[in-house]
């Protein structure tokens, strides 16, 4: 059993507040992902429920216990680096044992959980060699595997894949998969890379400046983003923005003025706008296509385009200078400069008012 | 004259160079020739400068070779070496510098990694302490034994008397109670700021992730001392042993301002029992065998030592 609570914690390093009220639940058996950019405080966030940063106020509580003061050693939690941190003048075995004879465990016993745990993760035949022996993806291995024989309530990810190339990235992370199937542990892994949040996890933190932005799964927070942030954040390419205004809003649905073209109906029934809101329309990539220039919602030019094999990504500007990107699976060769009309999914559009929120 | 200085520099000499003699990394094969012949010169210089003055104390030890007493410098063959061997300081010298060598060794390395360990950690007047702990290294010895001597030991005029007499004991004449003691805490207090200096900035290469991992498995100040710090520290105490081994094997100007070499032969190490040799008794011939001796004692600690030592030093960590 593992139900992590942190309630209103707040960290500062002298006067600046990095953590600004973190509000999180996490339930058993959970694979919860932080991700946000650089510096919004993923990393800080991790090491004060490890319990290796002292937090300024709030609380975090384990199996309602309140561990915010325990020193991170009785916290039964265990943390796997970027750097991986093994100890460099112990072998692989001894990496594994070292918390288990720490703790005054029986030499047998340990034998027994290091050679399990080795199995798992197939390091049978590296258990006597020293970690600069091993190359990145091992090393990786051996830092998790060091996690897994303490059988620790919580597992704790920072970054862990950020140092391996492409490739062993993505076999790590069918693996990561894997293991949390097999060990149905509760982990908490922090990225900044979308993808590994979006395949791996049950639910997706997204953080913003020492703040959560929204949190939910990984389809939802796709779909249904929140606020501006979290949709311009989430997909590859970016989620394009466009201005306009409220024309009138009713049963039927919401009419929207956009500075670069015609009126376009949004199918929602919303209804409490008054007509002249300045909003902002966000489309997906995948949500835009291109048509004749006569039939489009809007008329914009062709910037550059990437033939990326299976897609082809567009990036074109209306006249009002608004980038918009469109990713299409046919081939159909769209010369630069040249005008094209864009065709919007409006069923899959959102709309987001001035502060950011999102309204549909 | 002369004789002593040449003789101290072949025992450095000899003692270095076994040092380095650890495997260098390989050049590339085609360059071999090329490369053997442009390192020619430096390596023929370095021969004429070991070579020489070896050669020379060699001859001076085989033969009768004494300034009191001018006349022919008949060769004598071994003679010199046993009297050096049997003379009654013999058996002194060697014991006392292995003492001496070996006592400084422990308590520079054990001070200087507990000192290290203690300033690592940031504190305020963190620099002003660095500087007083290194600063004795850059004091000359001749000058801080003759403080020692003088201001700190005196019986009548050292700071330790004057404590003791606060105390109400007696003070204590430490060259004449504790000589080879007193010489070692001198020695000990000149050479532990370069132990320290070594052991501070490898403390500050320790990976922090490490010692953070550590105390998530459980371990306590202790246990990542001796498991995490201590290891990493093995490079720069092999390095401390072996560069301390070698200055100090020789070690002499402390022992000159100091005791000289007494109360008997108390404190005479061989450099001492050399000097006296050459410079007391005026007998070369003697000194010079005493210094092959040296030389010798100094290539076994030198090969022990790169044995033992040599290894760690070269394996990457
Ligand atoms: N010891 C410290 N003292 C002062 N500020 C710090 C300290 N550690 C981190 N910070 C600041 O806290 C903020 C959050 O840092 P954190 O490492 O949590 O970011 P992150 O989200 O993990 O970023 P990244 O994705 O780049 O790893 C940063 O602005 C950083 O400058
Ligand atoms: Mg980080």
């Amino acid at each position: 059993m593992a139900y992590l609570d942190i309630k209103q914690l707040r960290k500062a390093y002298n006067e600046t507040e990095i953590l600004k009220g973190i509000d999180l639940e996490i339930n058993d058996q959970e694979f919860v992902v932080f991700v946000g950019p650089s510096g919004c405080g993923k990393t800080t966030l991790l090491r004060s429920i490890a319990g290796l940063e002292e937090v300024t106020s709030g609380q975090i509580v384990l199996d309602s216990t309140d561990i915010t003061q325990l020193p991170p050693a009785k916290r039964d939690l265990a943390m796997v680096f970027q750097s991986y941190a093994l100890y460099p003048h112990m072998s692989v075995k001894e990496n594994m044992s070292f918390a288990l004879k720490l703790a005054g465990i029986e030499k047998a016993v340990i034998e027994k959980k290091v050679k399990e745990t080795a199995e798992i993760l197939e390091l049978g035949p590296l258990l006597e060699r020293k970690p600069k022996d091993l190359s990145g993806g091992q090393r990786q291995r051996v830092a998790i595997g060091r996690a897994i024989v303490r059988n620790p309530k919580v597992f704790l990810f920072d970054e862990p894949l950020s140092n391996l190339d492409a490739a062993l990235r993505i076999q790590m992370r069918l693996e990561l998969a894997k293991l949390h199937k097999e060990l149905k542990t509760t982990m908490i892994y922090v990225t900044h890379d979308q993808v590994e949040a979006m395949t791996l996890a049950d639910k997706v933190v997204l953080l913003n400046q020492g703040k959560i932005e929204q949190i939910g799964s990984p389809l939802d927070l796709y779909t249904k983003p929140a606020n501006k942030f979290v949709a311009g954040f989430l997909g590859m390419p970016r989620m394009s923005f466009l201005d306009g205004k409220i024309v009138s809003s009713g049963t039927e649905g919401i009419q929207v003025q956009l500075a670069a073209g015609e009126n376009v109906s949004l199918p929602t029934r919303e209804t409490s706008l008054s007509t002249g809101t300045p909003v902002s329309l966000g489309v997906r990539p995948e949500h835009v296509s291109i048509s004749d220039v006569a039939n489009g919602h809007l008329q914009a030019r062709l910037e550059v385009s990437e033939h990326l094999g299976s897609d082809t990504y567009y990036y074109v500007k209306t006249p009002t200078n608004e980038s918009i990107t469109i990713r299409s699976d046919n081939q159909n060769k769209v010369n630069d400069n040249e005008a094209v009309g864009l065709q919007l999914d409006l069923t899959q559009c959102h709309l987001f008012e001035k502060e950011g929120n999102r309204i549909y | 004259m002369g004789t002593s200085i040449t003789m101290s520099n072949t025992n450095q000499h000899n003692a270095s160079a076994a040092s380095t003699k650890t495997p260098l990394p390989t050049p590339l094969k085609p360059r071999k020739s090329l490369g053997s012949f442009l390192v020619t010169p430096s390596v023929l210089i370095l021969l004429v400068w070991m070579i020489v003055p070896l050669a020379m104390t060699i001859y001076f030890s085989l033969i009768r070779y004494n300034l009191l007493y001018p006349g022919d410098n008949e060769l004598v063959w071994l003679e010199n070496f046993e009297f050096f061997v049997t003379d009654d300081g013999f058996f002194a010298g060697i014991s006392n510098t292995l003492i001496l060598v070996g006592s400084v060794l422990v308590i520079t390395v054990a001070m200087g990694v507990g000192i290290s360990v203690l300033i690592n950690s940031s504190f305020w007047g963190q620099g002003i302490v660095r500087v007083l702990l290194i600063s004795p290294f850059f004091i000359m010895p001749t000058v801080s034994s003759l403080v020692w001597k003088n201001l700190i030991f005196h019986p009548v005029s050292g700071v330790l008397a004057a404590i003791w007499q606060f105390f109400g004991a007696t003070p204590i004449d430490w060259f004449t109670t504790y000589p080879l003691l007193s010489i070692i805490i001198i020695v000990a207090w000149q050479w532990l700021p370069f132990a320290i200096l070594l052991f501070v900035t490898a403390l500050q290469s320790l990976d922090q992730e490490q010692q953070e991992a550590a105390r998530l498995d459980g371990a306590g100040s202790w246990s990542i001392f001796y498991y995490l710090t201590l290891p990493h520290l093995a490079r720069p105490i092999a390095v401390v042993v072996m560069i301390e081994t070698i200055f100090l094997l020789s070690l002499f100007a402390e022992i000159f301002t100091t005791t000289g070499g007494g109360p008997g032969y108390e404190t005479t190490n061989l450099a001492y029992l050399i000097y006296s040799q050459a410079l007391l008794q005026f007998d070369v011939g003697m000194a010079s065998a005493g210094g092959l001796i040296a030389v010798i004692l100094a290539n076994i600690a030198a090969f022990f030592l790169v044995r033992v030592i040599g290894k760690n030093l070269t394996d990457k960590p």
